[in-house]
This record gives C-alpha cells, structure tokens and sequence, in this order.
C-alpha cells in the first residue's frame, strides 16, 4: 500500500514540475562482465572522468561506487543519471583463485573477505535503484543463476531493466545466446573497450529511462 | 572430516521446505550444503529468497572452515510452453507453488561448476 502511495505521489510531483531529476541507475552482473568498464565509458563520454578501478582480476570492484550529475544528451533530450556501480554478484568466492592472477596469500584473502561484503552490499542496494542495467559477458553461457536471480529480483521490485551483452568485439561473442536466454528483454550489445554501438546504447537508456 | 570418495545427495521435496518462512528455508538449505551434501530439490525458491541464499553464503565464507561458497542452478520446464500451457503452468504454481522446477545445490568446495543449457545441467564436481 506504501509503495503504491509513494509511486503515486512521486508521479503526481513529476507530472506537476515536469521533472524525474536524478535517475538512479545501477549496474549489475556478475564478476568481469564489464560493469566497471561500461560506467567508465559512459561518464568519460559524459564527464571526461572515470567511475572506478578495471582489472582481469575478478572482483575488481569490492565497493559500491557512484556518479552523480552525469547528464547524457540524445537527439536534442537529456537526461541526468547518478551512475551506481556495484561488485559483481557470485555464489562462491575462493581466496585461492586469485593467487593464480600471481597475488599473494593474505592479499588474496583479504581480497575475498572484501568480496564477499561487496556482494552482500550489491544485493542490498537493488531495492534503491530505479533503473538497472545488467550487463553480461556475451562470450560466456547467460543461463548463469546469478542471472536470473538479479533478473527476478528486479522484475518482484519493477524496477526497469535493460540488459548488455558486453564484449562483442572478442571472436566467441554471442549476443543470440543472450537474447534467447532473456526473450522477453531488450538486450543491447557494446563493447566498453572498444566503444563499438554505444550510440544504440545511449539511445536504449533513453526508451528505458520512459518505464520508470 | 568428510570422506574424499563419497559423495552425498540430498532430496528434498517442496512439502519439506513449503511451510517454513523464507529465512528458515534458506537456513534449512544452507545447513545441508555446510554439511557438504549436495541438495535436489523438488521447486524452487522466489528470486528474493534466492538473493538472500547468495547474502547469507557470503556471510559464511571465510567464517566456515574450507567453505567457498555455493554452486546453484533451477532447470524450469516451460520455456517452450505454448500460451495455454503456460497459462495452465502459471495458475499451477499459484495453487501448489513451483513443484514443477528442479534446483541444485551444491558446496562449491565440492561442485566446481554447474552448466545450464535450457533444458540440462551439467554438474561438474571437483577431483
């Protein structure tokens, strides 16, 4: 009932003022995906500044990390987004698997203690979001649970997803396995590296900025 | 300590876990994993539940001796349901709930992966 009310105050202020101010808008997935790397592209686009840290390293990202102010203009509209990028989502985080990208014992530890708070926190946050961009690995099998989990999650809070198959530019790239595992979403593809279709990209913000 | 060569499943069906509150039935599920037993179950839990399955994994890693976390994956067979299938499906699992999927659980120290294709799932296990 609260939520219903809240929607419907909120709705009548924005009708009244004309303005959705601020879009919070968050950036899951699982680890090395590209999240990081997509919300970089988008605020150097934007703002000539990076959001956070990349590495091969899997969870990269152990806190939740923010932009706010970041407008993105799209034939002659813009809107304004506060870029929410958060740790990668996992099952299972093992200290011993980064000792293979050569760290230490104890970094590695500490690297999954962080971890492991960064996915409890990424989790927490889902509810804040008004938007959701759920980007993807478009050269690894989609049917991950962790996947469908964040996919369902957001779906129970209406929140409005748009999902990216990052990454189009490596040789096993596959955006079909992606759109036939999600039929019922739109799905984008990009590479963050290299920049290829970010203009389709800003383009799909701007038809999922309209669900919110 | 856990015999190296032995292997344990566990089943559960949706009736074992349907009357427990959403914290209970992660718990109940978890308690079984830390037991390094590998649960199929009968179901499935609403996304929310599984999101806090993930939250309260996290919370064990590191605290649980040679505990790395979880292998998960539910197989749901109606992707190909036409529309009165699906219809029939939905108001099914409104009625009984979702006793029509499988879901794996496993101690990821034990499943190194579980790979899902629409239809299968492969269960990898570590040597």
């Amino acid at each position: 009932m609260m939520k219903i009310l809240t929607k419907f105050f909120k709705s009548l202020f924005e009708s009244i003022f004309g303005k959705k101010g601020e879009i919070k808008m968050g950036f899951y997935g699982p680890p090395n995906a590209g999240k990081t790397s997509l919300a970089n592209r988008i605020c150097k686009d934007w703002t000539g500044q990076e959001i956070g840290k990349v590495s091969k390293i899997p969870h990269e990202t152990r806190n939740v990390q923010f932009k706010e102010k970041v407008e993105i203009k799209n034939k002659g509209k813009s809107l304004m987004f506060k870029l929410i990028d958060t740790p990668g989502i996992a099952t299972k985080i093992d200290y011993e698997d980064f000792m293979k990208f050569g760290l230490s014992k104890k970094e590695s530890q500490k690297r999954a203690k962080e971890a492991t708070h960064g996915v409890v926190e990424a989790i927490k946050w889902l509810e804040d979001m008004q938007a959701v961009i759920i980007v993807l690995d478009a050269s690894q099998n989609p049917y991950s649970q962790v996947n469908l989990t964040i996919i369902g999650n957001l779906v129970a809070r209406e929140i409005p997803v748009l999902i990216v198959g990052n990454k189009i530019d490596l040789r096993k790239a596959s955006l079909k396995k992606i759109e036939s595992a999600f039929p019922e979403y739109d799905i984008i593809g990009i590479s963050a590296k290299t920049g290829q279709n970010m203009g389709e990209f800003y383009e799909s913000l701007f038809k999922l900025s309209k669900k919110i | 300590m856990t015999n190296r060569n032995k292997l344990t499943l566990r089943f559960l069906r949706y009736r074992d876990i349907a009357r427990l509150e959403s914290n209970a039935r992660v718990k109940k599920l978890l308690d079984i994993v830390i037991d390094n037993k590998i649960i199929i179950l009968q179901g499935r839990l609403d996304s929310v539940e599984e999101a806090s399955l993930i939250q309260s994994t996290m919370a064990l890693i590191g605290r649980i001796k040679g505990f790395k976390g979880v292998e998960l994956a539910t197989i749901q067979p109606d992707k190909d349901a036409g529309f009165f299938e699906g219809m029939r499906l939905k108001m099914a699992r409104a009625l009984v709930g979702e006793r029509d999927a499988l879901t794996i659980i496993g101690p990821a120290a034990i499943v190194k992966d579980i790979k899902k294709d629409p239809s299968k799932i492969d269960l990898m296990l570590k040597r």
